[in-house]
Protein backbone atom coordinates (compact mmCIF):
# COMPACT_ATOMS: atom_id res chain seq x y z
CA UNK A 1 0.00 0.00 0.00
CA UNK A 2 1.58 3.38 -1.30
CA UNK A 3 1.72 6.28 1.87
CA UNK A 4 -0.78 8.24 0.37
CA UNK A 5 -3.51 5.14 0.29
CA UNK A 6 -2.09 4.61 3.92
CA UNK A 7 -2.72 8.24 4.88
CA UNK A 8 -6.53 7.94 3.53
CA UNK A 9 -7.30 4.44 4.70
CA UNK A 10 -5.82 6.25 8.36
CA UNK A 11 -8.08 9.63 8.47
CA UNK A 12 -11.28 7.56 7.27
CA UNK A 13 -10.83 5.52 10.37
CA UNK A 14 -9.84 8.55 13.01
CA UNK A 15 -12.13 11.39 11.35
CA UNK A 16 -14.50 8.38 12.59
CA UNK A 17 -13.14 7.69 15.78
CA UNK A 18 -10.19 9.60 16.87
CA UNK A 19 -9.65 7.74 19.74
CA UNK A 20 -8.87 4.60 18.05
CA UNK A 21 -5.38 2.84 19.34
CA UNK A 22 -2.64 2.20 16.86
CA UNK A 23 -2.59 -1.20 17.19
CA UNK A 24 -6.65 -1.69 16.02
CA UNK A 25 -5.87 0.50 13.15
CA UNK A 26 -2.92 -1.81 12.00
CA UNK A 27 -4.87 -4.69 12.06
CA UNK A 28 -7.89 -2.86 10.13
CA UNK A 29 -5.77 -2.01 7.45
CA UNK A 30 -3.45 -4.59 7.16
CA UNK A 31 -0.28 -3.07 7.60
CA UNK A 32 2.37 -2.95 10.68
CA UNK A 33 1.99 -0.77 14.03
CA UNK A 34 5.04 1.17 13.41
CA UNK A 35 4.00 2.02 10.30
CA UNK A 36 0.65 3.42 11.33
CA UNK A 37 2.75 5.20 14.05
CA UNK A 38 5.02 6.89 11.76
CA UNK A 39 1.89 7.90 9.51
CA UNK A 40 0.75 9.41 11.89
CA UNK A 41 3.13 11.24 13.31
CA UNK A 42 3.92 12.46 9.63
CA UNK A 43 -0.04 13.20 9.22
CA UNK A 44 0.55 15.43 12.75
CA UNK A 45 3.71 17.30 11.72
CA UNK A 46 2.45 18.42 8.45
CA UNK A 47 -0.89 19.36 10.14
CA UNK A 48 -2.91 16.94 7.85
CA UNK A 49 -4.34 15.68 10.86
CA UNK A 50 -5.47 19.00 12.57
CA UNK A 51 -6.22 18.12 15.77
CA UNK A 52 -8.53 15.37 17.88
CA UNK A 53 -11.60 17.20 19.09
CA UNK A 54 -15.04 15.49 20.10
CA UNK A 55 -18.33 15.94 18.09
CA UNK A 56 -20.80 17.19 21.17
CA UNK A 57 -24.39 17.71 21.49
CA UNK A 58 -24.26 20.73 24.27
CA UNK A 59 -28.30 21.07 23.73
CA UNK A 60 -27.90 18.24 26.40
CA UNK A 61 -26.07 20.23 28.83
CA UNK A 62 -28.66 22.81 30.63
CA UNK A 63 -26.97 25.73 28.28
CA UNK A 64 -27.30 29.09 27.58
CA UNK A 65 -24.42 28.77 24.97
CA UNK A 66 -24.99 30.27 21.51
CA UNK A 67 -24.34 29.47 18.09
CA UNK A 68 -24.71 31.85 14.66
CA UNK A 69 -23.93 31.90 11.17
CA UNK A 70 -23.21 35.39 10.17
CA UNK A 71 -23.06 36.71 6.40
CA UNK A 72 -20.85 39.44 5.47
CA UNK A 73 -20.65 41.06 2.59
CA UNK A 74 -17.00 42.92 1.77
CA UNK A 75 -15.51 45.47 -0.03
CA UNK A 76 -12.54 43.98 -0.98
CA UNK A 77 -9.35 46.24 -0.82
CA UNK A 78 -6.77 46.40 -3.86
CA UNK A 79 -3.79 44.17 -3.53
CA UNK A 80 -5.59 41.93 -0.62
CA UNK A 81 -8.83 40.48 -2.14
CA UNK A 82 -10.42 39.20 0.81
CA UNK A 83 -7.72 37.46 2.88
CA UNK A 84 -6.87 40.41 4.94
CA UNK A 85 -10.40 41.02 6.22
CA UNK A 86 -10.68 37.26 6.72
CA UNK A 87 -7.78 37.32 8.93
CA UNK A 88 -9.00 40.32 10.90
CA UNK A 89 -12.17 38.56 11.62
CA UNK A 90 -10.87 34.70 12.45
CA UNK A 91 -8.73 36.04 14.81
CA UNK A 92 -11.47 36.48 17.45
CA UNK A 93 -11.88 33.97 19.93
CA UNK A 94 -15.17 33.82 19.38
CA UNK A 95 -15.21 33.06 15.42
CA UNK A 96 -14.87 29.38 15.23
CA UNK A 97 -14.87 29.08 11.52
CA UNK A 98 -14.78 31.89 8.05
CA UNK A 99 -15.51 30.68 4.82
CA UNK A 100 -15.37 32.44 1.95
CA UNK A 101 -18.18 32.02 -0.32
CA UNK A 102 -19.48 31.91 -3.81
CA UNK A 103 -22.95 33.99 -4.27
CA UNK A 104 -24.85 36.76 -2.50
CA UNK A 105 -22.45 37.28 0.04
CA UNK A 106 -18.80 37.04 0.75
CA UNK A 107 -17.87 35.91 3.66
CA UNK A 108 -19.50 32.82 6.32
CA UNK A 109 -18.75 33.40 9.85
CA UNK A 110 -19.67 30.71 12.38
CA UNK A 111 -19.87 32.36 15.69
CA UNK A 112 -19.75 30.99 18.91
CA UNK A 113 -20.42 32.69 22.08
CA UNK A 114 -21.82 31.95 25.99
CA UNK A 115 -25.02 33.74 25.33
CA UNK A 116 -27.27 34.94 22.33
CA UNK A 117 -26.41 38.43 23.46
CA UNK A 118 -22.66 38.00 23.85
CA UNK A 119 -23.19 37.13 19.68
CA UNK A 120 -25.09 40.43 19.15
CA UNK A 121 -22.74 42.42 21.10
CA UNK A 122 -20.04 40.81 19.34
CA UNK A 123 -21.51 41.82 15.68
CA UNK A 124 -22.41 45.22 15.88
CA UNK A 125 -19.52 45.75 18.46
CA UNK A 126 -16.97 44.40 16.68
CA UNK A 127 -17.57 43.00 13.29
CA UNK A 128 -20.03 44.83 11.45
CA UNK A 129 -17.73 48.16 12.31
CA UNK A 130 -14.49 46.77 10.48
CA UNK A 131 -13.54 48.40 7.71
CA UNK A 132 -14.51 47.02 4.28
CA UNK A 133 -17.37 45.06 6.41
CA UNK A 134 -20.10 46.79 4.06
CA UNK A 135 -23.19 44.51 5.69
CA UNK A 136 -23.65 41.82 8.10
CA UNK A 137 -26.60 39.52 8.05
CA UNK A 138 -27.08 37.22 11.51
CA UNK A 139 -28.78 33.64 11.61
CA UNK A 140 -28.84 31.59 15.26
CA UNK A 141 -28.66 28.48 15.35
CA UNK A 142 -31.95 27.12 16.59
CA UNK A 143 -31.15 23.46 16.77
CA UNK A 144 -28.89 20.76 15.61
CA UNK A 145 -29.86 17.65 13.92
CA UNK A 146 -26.79 16.76 12.29
CA UNK A 147 -23.14 17.66 12.75
CA UNK A 148 -19.86 16.68 11.05
CA UNK A 149 -21.96 13.65 9.10
CA UNK A 150 -23.55 12.28 12.70
CA UNK A 151 -27.13 12.95 13.59
CA UNK A 152 -27.36 14.25 16.49
CA UNK A 153 -31.37 13.46 17.32
CA UNK A 154 -30.94 9.95 15.99
CA UNK A 155 -33.94 7.80 16.95
CA UNK A 156 -33.63 4.18 18.81
CA UNK A 157 -32.45 1.81 15.95
CA UNK A 158 -34.96 -0.61 14.72
CA UNK A 159 -34.13 -4.28 16.20
CA UNK A 160 -33.01 -6.71 13.79
CA UNK A 161 -33.00 -10.34 14.07
CA UNK A 162 -30.81 -11.82 16.48
CA UNK A 163 -29.47 -14.64 13.75
CA UNK A 164 -30.70 -14.96 10.48
CA UNK A 165 -29.80 -17.22 7.93
CA UNK B 1 -53.32 -32.20 11.55
CA UNK B 2 -49.69 -33.68 11.26
CA UNK B 3 -50.20 -36.44 8.94
CA UNK B 4 -51.66 -34.03 6.59
CA UNK B 5 -48.87 -32.42 5.62
CA UNK B 6 -46.73 -33.04 2.39
CA UNK B 7 -44.21 -35.44 2.82
CA UNK B 8 -41.43 -33.64 1.06
CA UNK B 9 -42.22 -31.03 3.64
CA UNK B 10 -41.82 -33.21 6.64
CA UNK B 11 -39.21 -34.93 5.40
CA UNK B 12 -36.98 -31.50 5.12
CA UNK B 13 -35.69 -30.90 9.04
CA UNK B 14 -36.38 -28.23 10.92
CA UNK B 15 -33.36 -25.21 10.27
CA UNK B 16 -30.13 -25.30 12.91
CA UNK B 17 -30.57 -21.48 13.72
CA UNK B 18 -34.06 -21.42 14.82
CA UNK B 19 -32.68 -22.86 18.67
CA UNK B 20 -29.96 -20.02 18.81
CA UNK B 21 -32.49 -17.56 17.64
CA UNK B 22 -35.15 -18.19 20.40
CA UNK B 23 -32.39 -18.86 23.26
CA UNK B 24 -30.22 -15.18 22.06
CA UNK B 25 -33.77 -13.28 21.07
CA UNK B 26 -34.56 -13.78 25.06
CA UNK B 27 -30.92 -12.99 26.25
CA UNK B 28 -29.97 -9.61 27.54
CA UNK B 29 -26.38 -8.24 26.97
CA UNK B 30 -26.01 -10.95 24.38
CA UNK B 31 -23.98 -10.12 21.08
CA UNK B 32 -24.92 -11.87 18.18
CA UNK B 33 -22.64 -12.79 15.62
CA UNK B 34 -25.33 -14.76 13.69
CA UNK B 35 -26.67 -12.06 11.98
CA UNK B 36 -27.08 -12.80 7.58
CA UNK B 37 -27.71 -9.21 6.57
CA UNK B 38 -25.51 -5.82 6.31
CA UNK B 39 -25.81 -3.56 9.53
CA UNK B 40 -25.68 -0.34 7.57
CA UNK B 41 -29.37 1.59 6.77
CA UNK B 42 -30.05 1.34 3.14
CA UNK B 43 -28.88 4.83 1.58
CA UNK B 44 -30.68 7.41 1.92
CA UNK B 45 -31.30 8.43 -1.73
CA UNK B 46 -32.24 4.63 -1.96
CA UNK B 47 -34.98 5.04 0.79
CA UNK B 48 -36.07 8.20 -0.33
CA UNK B 49 -36.92 7.58 -4.13
CA UNK B 50 -39.46 4.43 -2.46
CA UNK B 51 -41.05 7.23 -0.54
CA UNK B 52 -41.36 9.34 -3.58
CA UNK B 53 -42.57 6.35 -5.33
CA UNK B 54 -45.83 6.15 -3.10
CA UNK B 55 -46.32 9.49 -3.09
CA UNK B 56 -46.13 9.61 -7.25
CA UNK B 57 -48.98 6.84 -7.10
CA UNK B 58 -46.65 4.33 -8.40
CA UNK B 59 -48.44 1.76 -6.87
CA UNK B 60 -49.89 -0.30 -9.31
CA UNK B 61 -48.83 -3.71 -10.84
CA UNK B 62 -45.61 -4.17 -13.02
CA UNK B 63 -45.10 -6.21 -15.81
CA UNK B 64 -44.49 -9.99 -14.92
CA UNK B 65 -40.72 -9.43 -15.76
CA UNK B 66 -40.43 -6.37 -13.34
CA UNK B 67 -40.49 -2.75 -14.67
CA UNK B 68 -38.82 -2.01 -18.02
CA UNK B 69 -36.80 0.59 -16.27
CA UNK B 70 -35.31 -1.11 -13.53
CA UNK B 71 -34.98 -4.44 -16.15
CA UNK B 72 -32.79 -2.00 -18.44
CA UNK B 73 -30.68 -0.57 -15.42
CA UNK B 74 -29.78 -4.51 -14.68
CA UNK B 75 -28.89 -5.00 -18.30
CA UNK B 76 -26.70 -2.45 -17.94
CA UNK B 77 -25.24 -2.94 -14.63
CA UNK B 78 -24.69 -7.05 -15.03
CA UNK B 79 -22.75 -5.96 -18.01
CA UNK B 80 -20.84 -3.43 -16.81
CA UNK B 81 -19.53 -4.95 -13.91
CA UNK B 82 -19.62 -8.47 -14.66
CA UNK B 83 -19.49 -8.59 -18.51
CA UNK B 84 -23.09 -10.50 -18.76
CA UNK B 85 -24.94 -9.24 -21.70
CA UNK B 86 -29.13 -10.23 -21.71
CA UNK B 87 -31.79 -9.05 -23.65
CA UNK B 88 -34.71 -7.79 -21.77
CA UNK B 89 -36.88 -10.53 -22.16
CA UNK B 90 -33.66 -12.82 -20.06
CA UNK B 91 -34.73 -11.01 -16.80
CA UNK B 92 -36.97 -11.45 -14.16
CA UNK B 93 -37.07 -9.48 -11.25
CA UNK B 94 -38.07 -11.52 -7.80
CA UNK B 95 -39.36 -11.12 -4.61
CA UNK B 96 -35.88 -11.48 -3.08
CA UNK B 97 -32.88 -14.23 -4.35
CA UNK B 98 -34.94 -16.52 -2.06
CA UNK B 99 -38.16 -16.07 -4.58
CA UNK B 100 -35.55 -16.57 -7.98
CA UNK B 101 -33.85 -19.49 -6.10
CA UNK B 102 -37.12 -21.26 -5.64
CA UNK B 103 -38.35 -20.03 -9.10
CA UNK B 104 -35.30 -22.34 -11.17
CA UNK B 105 -35.57 -24.67 -8.66
CA UNK B 106 -39.43 -25.47 -9.60
CA UNK B 107 -38.79 -24.34 -12.80
CA UNK B 108 -35.86 -27.55 -14.11
CA UNK B 109 -36.51 -29.82 -11.08
CA UNK B 110 -38.61 -32.78 -12.06
CA UNK B 111 -39.60 -35.63 -9.81
CA UNK B 112 -36.46 -37.59 -8.80
CA UNK B 113 -33.96 -34.93 -10.78
CA UNK B 114 -30.86 -34.61 -8.95
CA UNK B 115 -29.13 -31.29 -8.28
CA UNK B 116 -25.76 -30.89 -7.00
CA UNK B 117 -25.68 -28.42 -4.08
CA UNK B 118 -21.99 -26.81 -2.01
CA UNK B 119 -21.53 -27.92 1.34
CA UNK B 120 -20.83 -25.94 3.27
CA UNK B 121 -23.48 -23.03 2.04
CA UNK B 122 -26.51 -20.88 2.59
CA UNK B 123 -29.58 -23.28 4.63
CA UNK B 124 -32.12 -22.44 1.57
CA UNK B 125 -30.35 -24.32 -1.33
CA UNK B 126 -31.01 -28.25 0.21
CA UNK B 127 -34.89 -27.59 0.94
CA UNK B 128 -35.70 -25.50 -1.87
CA UNK B 129 -34.53 -28.68 -4.11
CA UNK B 130 -36.68 -30.87 -1.88
CA UNK B 131 -39.47 -28.77 -2.25
CA UNK B 132 -39.48 -28.87 -5.77
CA UNK B 133 -39.71 -32.79 -5.49
CA UNK B 134 -35.83 -33.04 -6.51
CA UNK B 135 -33.19 -34.80 -4.94
CA UNK B 136 -30.32 -32.14 -3.35
CA UNK B 137 -26.54 -34.04 -3.60
CA UNK B 138 -24.27 -32.22 -1.32
CA UNK B 139 -21.08 -31.52 -2.78
CA UNK B 140 -18.59 -31.85 0.24
CA UNK B 141 -16.13 -28.72 0.08
CA UNK B 142 -13.07 -29.09 1.94
CA UNK B 143 -11.34 -26.01 3.80
CA UNK B 144 -7.75 -27.29 2.59
CA UNK B 145 -9.35 -26.54 -0.89
CA UNK B 146 -10.18 -23.07 0.38
CA UNK B 147 -13.52 -24.15 0.17
CA UNK B 148 -13.71 -24.31 -3.88
CA UNK B 149 -15.67 -26.70 -5.61
CA UNK B 150 -12.74 -28.83 -7.29
CA UNK B 151 -13.46 -31.30 -10.12
CA UNK B 152 -12.89 -34.11 -7.42
CA UNK B 153 -15.63 -32.58 -5.49
CA UNK B 154 -18.13 -32.15 -8.29
CA UNK B 155 -16.94 -35.33 -10.12
CA UNK B 156 -17.57 -37.31 -6.58
CA UNK B 157 -21.48 -36.50 -6.48
CA UNK B 158 -22.41 -36.57 -10.13
CA UNK B 159 -24.90 -39.69 -11.48
CA UNK B 160 -26.87 -40.08 -14.52
CA UNK B 161 -29.47 -38.52 -12.91
CA UNK B 162 -27.72 -35.27 -11.96
CA UNK B 163 -29.58 -32.08 -13.52
CA UNK B 164 -28.46 -28.94 -12.66
CA UNK B 165 -25.63 -27.54 -9.84
CA UNK B 166 -25.83 -25.04 -7.55
CA UNK B 167 -22.66 -22.46 -7.00
CA UNK B 168 -22.44 -19.94 -4.59
CA UNK B 169 -19.69 -17.38 -4.44
CA UNK B 170 -18.69 -15.04 -2.62
CA UNK B 171 -20.46 -18.04 0.16
CA UNK B 172 -22.23 -17.61 2.97
CA UNK B 173 -20.74 -19.07 5.41
CA UNK B 174 -17.64 -19.54 4.48
CA UNK B 175 -16.73 -16.62 2.69
CA UNK B 176 -14.60 -18.30 0.17
CA UNK B 177 -14.91 -16.80 -3.67
CA UNK B 178 -14.15 -18.55 -7.00
CA UNK B 179 -11.98 -17.03 -9.84
CA UNK B 180 -11.98 -17.18 -12.97
CA UNK B 181 -9.49 -19.79 -13.12
CA UNK B 182 -11.30 -21.73 -10.82
CA UNK B 183 -14.41 -21.84 -12.62
CA UNK B 184 -12.43 -23.10 -15.76
CA UNK B 185 -11.28 -26.57 -13.77
CA UNK B 186 -15.07 -27.20 -13.52
CA UNK B 187 -16.72 -25.85 -17.00
CA UNK B 188 -15.92 -28.69 -18.69
CA UNK B 189 -16.88 -31.39 -16.42
CA UNK B 190 -20.42 -29.09 -16.22
CA UNK B 191 -21.10 -28.77 -19.96
CA UNK B 192 -19.98 -32.70 -20.58
CA UNK B 193 -22.87 -33.85 -18.14
CA UNK B 194 -24.83 -30.95 -19.68
CA UNK B 195 -25.74 -29.36 -16.32
CA UNK B 196 -27.71 -26.41 -15.99
CA UNK B 197 -26.01 -24.16 -13.38
CA UNK B 198 -28.03 -22.23 -10.96
CA UNK B 199 -25.32 -19.31 -9.71
CA UNK B 200 -26.32 -17.71 -6.35
CA UNK B 201 -24.40 -14.29 -6.37
CA UNK B 202 -26.07 -12.03 -4.42
CA UNK B 203 -22.73 -11.02 -2.19
CA UNK B 204 -21.09 -10.26 -5.90
CA UNK B 205 -20.38 -6.61 -4.88
CA UNK B 206 -19.13 -7.73 -1.17
CA UNK B 207 -15.11 -9.28 -2.56
CA UNK B 208 -11.97 -7.88 -1.00
CA UNK B 209 -9.19 -7.85 -3.23
CA UNK B 210 -10.42 -10.07 -6.23
CA UNK B 211 -13.12 -8.76 -7.98
CA UNK B 212 -16.41 -11.04 -8.47
CA UNK B 213 -16.23 -13.58 -11.43
CA UNK B 214 -19.79 -14.30 -12.62
CA UNK B 215 -19.42 -18.02 -14.17
CA UNK B 216 -21.69 -17.05 -16.61
CA UNK B 217 -18.91 -15.16 -18.08
CA UNK B 218 -17.25 -18.33 -19.37
CA UNK B 219 -17.70 -19.62 -23.17
CA UNK B 220 -20.23 -22.09 -23.31
CA UNK B 221 -22.02 -21.12 -19.58
CA UNK B 222 -24.05 -18.43 -20.27
CA UNK B 223 -26.61 -20.48 -22.27
CA UNK B 224 -27.10 -23.02 -19.22
CA UNK B 225 -26.37 -20.74 -16.13
CA UNK B 226 -29.25 -18.74 -14.47
CA UNK B 227 -27.38 -15.92 -12.83
CA UNK B 228 -29.34 -14.72 -9.36
CA UNK B 229 -28.51 -11.53 -8.07
CA UNK B 230 -30.26 -8.99 -5.65
CA UNK B 231 -30.29 -5.42 -3.94
CA UNK B 232 -30.02 -6.72 0.12
CA UNK B 233 -26.47 -7.31 0.45
CA UNK B 234 -24.82 -4.92 -1.64
CA UNK B 235 -27.02 -2.19 -1.22
CA UNK B 236 -28.09 -3.22 2.39
CA UNK B 237 -31.72 -3.35 1.30
CA UNK B 238 -32.66 -6.75 2.73
CA UNK B 239 -36.39 -5.69 3.95
CA UNK B 240 -37.41 -4.13 0.68
CA UNK B 241 -37.25 -7.77 -0.56
CA UNK B 242 -36.01 -7.28 -4.25
CA UNK B 243 -33.51 -9.86 -6.26
CA UNK B 244 -33.53 -10.35 -9.97
CA UNK B 245 -32.57 -14.13 -12.19
CA UNK B 246 -30.82 -13.94 -15.26
CA UNK B 247 -30.33 -16.53 -18.08
CA UNK B 248 -30.95 -18.11 -21.05
CA UNK B 249 -34.84 -18.09 -22.34
CA UNK B 250 -36.31 -21.23 -22.34
CA UNK B 251 -35.25 -21.20 -18.42
CA UNK B 252 -36.40 -17.64 -18.04
CA UNK B 253 -39.91 -17.87 -19.92
CA UNK B 254 -40.56 -21.09 -17.58
CA UNK B 255 -39.68 -19.03 -14.46
CA UNK B 256 -41.27 -16.14 -15.63
CA UNK B 257 -44.37 -18.60 -16.12
CA UNK B 258 -44.63 -20.09 -12.22
CA UNK B 259 -43.57 -15.80 -11.31
CA UNK B 260 -47.11 -14.95 -12.93
CA UNK B 261 -49.40 -17.15 -10.97
CA UNK B 262 -47.78 -17.08 -7.77
CA UNK B 263 -46.33 -13.65 -7.38
CA UNK B 264 -47.32 -11.56 -10.03
CA UNK B 265 -44.46 -9.31 -9.72
CA UNK B 266 -42.32 -7.53 -6.90
CA UNK B 267 -43.63 -4.66 -5.02
CA UNK B 268 -43.76 -1.60 -7.36
CA UNK B 269 -42.03 1.08 -4.54
CA UNK B 270 -38.84 -1.64 -3.95
CA UNK B 271 -38.65 -1.71 -7.68
CA UNK B 272 -38.56 1.93 -7.72
CA UNK B 273 -36.05 1.87 -5.48
CA UNK B 274 -33.77 -0.41 -6.87
CA UNK B 275 -33.95 1.68 -10.15
CA UNK B 276 -31.96 4.32 -7.98
CA UNK B 277 -30.19 2.06 -6.18
CA UNK B 278 -28.68 1.05 -9.17
CA UNK B 279 -28.67 4.37 -11.75
CA UNK B 280 -26.87 6.35 -8.84
CA UNK B 281 -24.36 3.87 -8.28
CA UNK B 282 -23.19 3.16 -11.84
CA UNK B 283 -22.83 6.73 -12.50
CA UNK B 284 -21.01 7.80 -9.18
CA UNK B 285 -18.57 4.63 -9.32
CA UNK B 286 -20.21 2.45 -6.73
CA UNK B 287 -19.32 5.38 -4.06
CA UNK B 288 -21.69 3.60 -1.21
CA UNK B 289 -21.00 -0.03 -2.02
CA UNK B 290 -17.32 1.06 -1.96
CA UNK B 291 -17.75 2.62 1.42
CA UNK B 292 -19.67 -0.25 2.86
CA UNK B 293 -17.35 -3.01 1.42
CA UNK B 294 -14.37 -0.61 2.79
CA UNK B 295 -15.65 -0.60 6.46
CA UNK B 296 -16.30 -4.74 5.92
CA UNK B 297 -12.74 -5.39 4.69
CA UNK B 298 -11.77 -3.24 7.74
CA UNK B 299 -13.59 -5.45 10.21
CA UNK B 300 -13.21 -8.83 8.15
CA UNK B 301 -9.04 -8.60 9.08
CA UNK B 302 -9.87 -7.56 12.96
CA UNK B 303 -11.81 -10.72 13.15
CA UNK B 304 -9.23 -12.75 11.07
CA UNK B 305 -6.37 -11.87 12.71
CA UNK B 306 -8.51 -12.20 16.36
CA UNK B 307 -9.48 -15.76 16.18
CA UNK B 308 -6.31 -16.62 14.75
CA UNK B 309 -4.35 -15.07 17.48
CA UNK B 310 -6.70 -17.05 20.10
CA UNK B 311 -5.66 -20.22 18.13
CA UNK B 312 -9.00 -20.59 16.39
CA UNK B 313 -7.14 -21.05 12.70
CA UNK B 314 -8.96 -19.74 10.34
CA UNK B 315 -9.69 -20.03 6.18
CA UNK B 316 -9.23 -16.03 5.87
CA UNK B 317 -12.84 -15.18 3.92
CA UNK B 318 -12.28 -13.31 0.69
CA UNK B 319 -16.00 -11.77 0.31
CA UNK B 320 -19.14 -11.72 1.52
CA UNK B 321 -19.17 -11.05 5.59
CA UNK B 322 -18.70 -14.17 7.77
CA UNK B 323 -15.87 -15.64 8.59
CA UNK B 324 -15.46 -19.22 9.60
CA UNK B 325 -13.19 -20.29 12.04
CA UNK B 326 -12.53 -24.16 13.24
CA UNK B 327 -12.92 -24.58 16.38
CA UNK B 328 -11.80 -28.89 16.41
CA UNK B 329 -8.73 -27.71 18.71
CA UNK B 330 -11.52 -26.96 21.48
CA UNK B 331 -12.51 -30.73 21.35
CA UNK B 332 -16.21 -29.46 21.61
CA UNK B 333 -18.33 -29.87 18.42
CA UNK B 334 -19.55 -26.76 16.72
CA UNK B 335 -23.10 -27.05 18.51
CA UNK B 336 -21.28 -27.59 22.08
CA UNK B 337 -19.17 -24.44 21.40
CA UNK B 338 -22.08 -22.27 20.35
CA UNK B 339 -24.37 -23.30 23.04
CA UNK B 340 -21.54 -22.99 25.95
CA UNK B 341 -20.59 -20.18 25.03
CA UNK B 342 -24.25 -18.22 24.30
CA UNK B 343 -24.65 -19.19 27.85
CA UNK B 344 -21.20 -18.33 29.52
CA UNK B 345 -20.09 -15.35 27.19
CA UNK B 346 -23.13 -14.06 25.68
CA UNK B 347 -22.28 -14.13 22.28
CA UNK B 348 -24.50 -16.02 19.49
CA UNK B 349 -22.75 -17.40 16.70
CA UNK B 350 -23.87 -20.21 14.65
CA UNK B 351 -23.00 -23.45 14.20
CA UNK B 352 -21.56 -24.89 11.09
CA UNK B 353 -23.95 -27.99 11.39
CA UNK B 354 -26.72 -25.38 10.27
CA UNK B 355 -24.61 -24.87 6.14
CA UNK B 356 -24.36 -28.99 6.02
CA UNK B 357 -23.57 -32.49 7.62
CA UNK B 358 -20.02 -32.89 8.72
CA UNK B 359 -19.50 -29.48 9.78
CA UNK B 360 -19.19 -29.83 13.34
CA UNK B 361 -15.54 -28.72 13.11
CA UNK B 362 -16.98 -24.75 12.40
CA UNK B 363 -18.80 -21.61 13.64
CA UNK B 364 -20.20 -18.90 11.20
CA UNK B 365 -19.35 -15.33 12.71
CA UNK B 366 -20.49 -12.78 10.86
CA UNK B 367 -18.99 -9.39 10.77
CA UNK B 368 -22.06 -7.07 9.72
CA UNK B 369 -21.93 -5.76 13.14
CA UNK B 370 -20.50 -2.54 15.02
CA UNK B 371 -16.53 -2.62 15.49
CA UNK B 372 -17.28 -2.00 19.30
CA UNK B 373 -19.35 -5.34 18.95
CA UNK B 374 -16.93 -7.16 17.22
CA UNK B 375 -14.40 -6.24 19.20
CA UNK B 376 -16.23 -7.08 22.77
CA UNK B 377 -17.22 -10.39 20.80
CA UNK B 378 -13.88 -11.04 20.22
CA UNK B 379 -12.57 -10.44 23.70
CA UNK B 380 -15.08 -13.06 25.06
CA UNK B 381 -14.44 -15.48 22.63
CA UNK B 382 -11.14 -15.55 23.49
CA UNK B 383 -11.56 -15.63 27.52
CA UNK B 384 -14.03 -18.71 26.58
CA UNK B 385 -11.80 -20.43 24.69
CA UNK B 386 -9.20 -19.75 26.87
CA UNK B 387 -11.34 -21.53 29.91
CA UNK B 388 -11.65 -24.59 28.22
Amino acid sequence: MDNNALYGEILDLLENDARMSVEDIALMIGVSADRVREAIAHMEQEKIIVKYAAITNREKVASEEAEALIEVKVIPKRGQGYDDLAERIYGFDEVKAVYLMSGTYDLSVIVHAKSMKQISKFVFEKLAVLEGVASTVTHFIMRKYKEQGVILSAKEPEERLVISP
Amino acid sequence: MDNKVARRIRDVPPSGIRKFFDIASEMKDCISLGVGEPDFDTPWNIRESAIYSLEAGKTHYTSNHGSTELRKAILHYLDMRFGLKYDLNQIVVTVGASEALDLAFRAIIDPGDEVLVPLPSYVAYMPGVSFAGGVPVPMHLQECDNFRITPQALTAALTPKTKAIVVAFPNNPTGAIMTKEDYETIADIIIEHDLVVISDEIYAELTYGTPHFSIAALPGMAERTIVINGFSKAFAMTGFRLGYAAGPKPLLDAMVKIHQYSMLCASSMSQEAGIEALKSECANDFAQVKKMTAEYNRRRRLMYAGFNEMGLTCFEPLGAFYIFPNISKTGLNADEFCTRLLYEKKVACVPGTAFGDGLENFIRCSYASSLDNLKEALRRIKSFVESL
